[in-house]
């Protein structure tokens, strides 16, 4: 091999391990072999859960869990009794331990490309922990709805996620009730002064995040319409009044009597009343549509590639996923086979998240406190399953960019540069981990540095390393 | 050493590229503006109630607020019984109300709402930067001595562009050496991007090491303490002798689509927040309260019924507040549109009858004398449909 080749394919390992990846491991780079092949073969058969997760309670037994110690709290004040658990205290801990989990999988995972697209398709479906009870299941939401489909069709995932009683509760669904519905019907006629009905949040954000995109030509009509369709998915156990009490408490739970009856049309076209088919079926027709096809093109072009993306790698994953109907892995492969993706070696500012990973990994180090990892995120701004909207954190440069923002990794780079001191000479890990990437100016400026740790904070804080 | 002396050296040092055209010396103004965001589209109708509307109960239902427990405006209106202070401010003739307003956004996408709030165009992503920073041009300021701060880590999309801006958010992490900084400001000195962003964090840093404790705030707020923290901060930046002038605050939670309350509960919560942050600002700028004018908006307004799960979706038009020692105050600014079904926009929403951009370049225009020529042109283009309103500023 020649040396442009061995150029080349150096430059393309650094592409596959810290833009396609999470960030390079001292090591990765040398045994990572050729970048295309690496990359898909993490695509290859089910996804995995990892150990880290095992332990974790379902979000059915979260659910339960949050609501008892509720239950029991209310109770305890009206009794003047002793409160045994605080509900807050509850669902800190279970929100830390998922977070913990999260990124210790993410520092330590061989399969870092399947881990990026966890992170990237859980954002792309968002749930924020900042609505009750919500940070006690954003994490099992992630490992649940999405994990099991990256490798899968897209309508597979979108369904497992609108039906997940994380996405059902923070968009409100559950409290969604048909004006004609059985329930409808009869609670409506003892109120004058207010109909029970619809709550359009979930609708709209299917269409305008998750499916069509914003200017993907559905009308105020469509979510109306849509709203009703999907009336009735909910969550199973009774409700804060302790009413509607069947199905199998903290899952999904149908239910016909809140659901809106007759047929109804979404996108000019007529879905018949069969009840919970009506709404999986606008979903299924929702993601073949040409509108999701460019959306989610972009986004991952976005994500994988370049803040501004080719136009002509745009329209290419989006003809893959009409081919394929959105067979995910063939979409993964376009992108793989793109030349686009491979040309700029430092082509995105990460994310805060992208950055503290790739810190860990580089490091591979990550605090033995959960609450050490949710704060150092919280303070560059980008807290653990709470990007604060359904639209998910932003992806660009320019959304990240903020002056202080970057101060912050300064302050973060520097507070753990201290655990690594005298254990890591940062020349040798920035070879490691940077390899092409790492600049002649960099290099020198940290061989001059007063101290290890002054080197490690400057190798951190470096542009080779905040950019992927 | 302080941030401030190290500023100095790392300014002559730097090979910072100038940034293009905007080395003008900053306009002597004693003007402060500062706009606070909230995120998430707020109910106008519960902000400011139109008791006085014959329709206003009925249509509201449950979520109407009584007449007895508002902060009495006038015949009409109302606000809400959580805003203090603010309503104290209103008899003093320092705050108003602009009710039924609507940027020129009329779908019911947050998102691309506060994009068009935020952008100052007339549609979604017609311009990539926001209309305060293309309103900084004339205001003068330069890279290491902003005119504008974000306060937030990041910038939000109406302060984004060419003009160079700070940011600041409270931090919890150790301080990092001047030897560290000063070697990772050569390391940026190639690279644009993140020598710009350097410099402008070294500026709000050393004005934040002035002030005793803005830097050491080692506890995080919580979300009640939230917008009186960041209050206090704005005011500090605003004060310092070489800070900026113009402050933009964001506050999120305001999409109330189940179990809104109304003259108690999560959005009445979320006003006496508000309320005790804009008395904070108030309290803290001291003699520079005189000349502030401070604007709450949203990207747009929540629908006029309340829906089936005692909250209100997306809407349209809302309510604006302005206050400030510069606020020609004590009235409610409104071309009511009225709230029988035939008045409400798309039979759903308060329609919109003024719109925010002439809010907008009223601010610009009398209180921070940016010329209207330039504002017509440059900052709210494809508006001349929305002219500045008369009598909001004192003269």
């Amino acid at each position: 091999m020649g040396v442009k080749e061995a150029c080349v394919l150096s430059r393309e390992t650094v592409i596959a391990a810290n833009r396609f990846g999470l960030g390079a491991r001292p090591g990765d780079l040398e045994k990572l072999g050729e970048p295309r092949r690496w990359l898909k073969m993490q695509l290859d058969g089910p996804s995995r859960t990892p150990a880290e997760f095992r332990d974790l309670p379902t979000s059915a037994e979260a659910i339960v869990d949050v609501q008892s110690v509720r239950r029991m709290q209310r109770e305890a004040k009206q009794n003047g009794d002793d409160i045994v658990e605080k509900f807050g205290r509850v669902v800190r801990r279970n929100y830390v331990e998922q977070a913990l989990a999260r990124y210790r999988v993410a520092a330590s995972t061989e399969h870092p490309f399947h881990e990026r697209l966890v992170h990237f398709w859980a954002n792309h479906f968002a749930v924020s922990a900042d609505k009750q009870p919500l940070p006690a299941i954003a994490g099992l939401y992630e490992n649940e709805a999405v994990r099991p489909h990256i490798a899968g069709k897209f309508e597979d995932m979108l369904i497992a996620v609108e039906q997940h009683p994380a996405m059902i509760m923070y968009l409100d669904n559950q409290r969604s009730i048909g004006p004609n519905s059985r329930a409808g019907k009869r609670a409506n006629r003892f109120r004058s002064d207010q109909e029970f009905g619809l709550n359009e949040n979930l609708a709209r954000e299917i269409l305008e995040l998750h499916t069509l995109g914003v200017d993907g030509g559905y009308t105020q009509d469509d979510v109306t319409t849509f709203a009703k369709v999907i009336t009735g998915w909910s969550i199973g156990g009774a409700n804060e009044r302790g009413r509607f009490a069947q199905g199998e408490p903290g899952t999904f739970e149908y239910r016909d009597i809140i659901h809106e009856p007759g047929r109804h049309t979404v996108l000019g076209k007529t879905y018949a009343d069969n009840g919970l088919k009506q709404g999986e079926a606008v979903l299924r027709d929702l993601a073949r549509h040409p509108s999701t096809a460019r959306h989610l093109a972009m986004k991952l072009a976005r994500h994988f590639v370049a803040d501004e993306p080719p136009a002509s790698l745009v329209d290419r994953l989006a003809a893959v996923y009409l081919d394929s109907d959105g067979d995910m892995p063939k979409v993964y492969e376009a992108l793989i086979d793109s030349d686009e993706a491979w040309l700029d070696v430092r082509s995105k500012y990460k994310s805060p998240h992208d950055y503290v990973v790739s810190t860990y990994r580089a490091l591979d180090h990550v605090p033995e406190n959960g609450r050490q990892v949710v704060g150092g995120l919280d303070i560059l701004g980008q807290v653990p399953y709470r990007p604060g909207s359904p639209a998910g954190w932003p992806d660009t440069a320019e959304q990240w960019g903020g002056a202080d923002a970057l101060y912050k990794r300064i302050e973060f780079a520097n507070t753990v540069s201290r655990l690594t001191a005298g254990r890591v000479n940062p020349v040798d890990l920035g070879d490691a981990v940077l390899g092409d990437s790492f600049g002649a100016n960099t290099r020198r400026s940290i061989a001059r540095a007063e101290s290890q740790k002054q080197g490690m904070t400057l190798l951190l804080a470096s542009p080779d390393f905040q950019r992927r | 050493m302080k941030r401030r002396d190290f500023l100095k050296r790392a300014g002559a040092g730097m090979a910072v590229a100038a940034m293009p055209g905007l080395s003008l010396a900053r306009t002597d103004t004693d003007a402060r503006f500062v706009l606070v965001i909230l995120r998430g589209a707020v109910d106008g109708l519960a902000m400011c109630a139109p008791y006085g509307d014959r329709n206003y109960a009925g249509l509201r239902g449950e979520l109407a607020l009584d007449g007895s427990s508002l902060g009495k405006l006038d015949g009409i209106f109302g606000l809400h019984p959580a805003f203090k202070t603010l309503h104290q401010s209103y008899e003093q003739r320092e705050a108003l109300v602009v009710h039924a307003v609507a940027s020129p956004y009329r779908e019911r996408s947050h998102f691309d709402g506060q994009d068009v709030l935020e952008n100052g165009g007339a549609n979604v992503g017609r311009l990539r930067d926001g209309w305060l920073n293309r309103a900084l041009v004339p205001l003068g300021g330069s890279l290491g001595n902003e005119t504008a701060i974000a306060m937030a880590q990041n910038t939000p999309l109406v302060l984004r562009g060419d003009a160079s801006v700070t940011s600041w958010a409270p931090s919890q992490l150790p301080d990092t050496s001047d030897s560290t900084i000063d070697r990772l400001a050569d390391l940026y000195a190639d690279d644009e991007f993140f020598a710009i962003r350097l410099q402008q964090a070294l500026k709000s840093q050393s004005i934040a090491d002035s002030v005793d404790g803005m830097n050491e705030q080692r506890r995080r707020p919580n979300d009640a303490q939230f917008v009186r923290t960041m209050m206090s901060s704005t005011a500090n930046f605003l004060k310092a002798d070489d800070g900026p002038r113009i402050a933009v605050v964001e506050a999120g939670g305001w999409d109330t689509h189940a179990n809104q309350g109304a003259a108690t509960g999560q959005l009445a919560n979320r006003f006496t927040a508000l309320d005790a942050g804009l008395d904070e600002l108030k309290r803290q700028l001291g003699d520079a309260w005189s000349n502030t004018v401070v604007a709450v908006v949203t990207e747009f307004g929540r629908t006029a019924r309340v829906n089936g799960t005692r909250g209100t979706d997306h809407g349209t038009a809302t309510a604006a507040v302005l206050v400030g020692g510069a606020i020609n105050g004590g009235k409610v600014v409104s071309d009511w549109p009225g709230l029988r079904n035939g008045d409400l926009y798309e039979g759903r929403d308060l329609a919109a009858t003024t719109d925010l951009r002439s809010v907008f370049k009223t601010i610009l225009t009398e209180h921070l004398d940016v010329d209207a020529a330039y504002v017509e042109r440059e900052v709210f283009p494809d508006s001349s449909s929305a002219r500045a309103l008369d009598g909001l500023i004192l003269t």
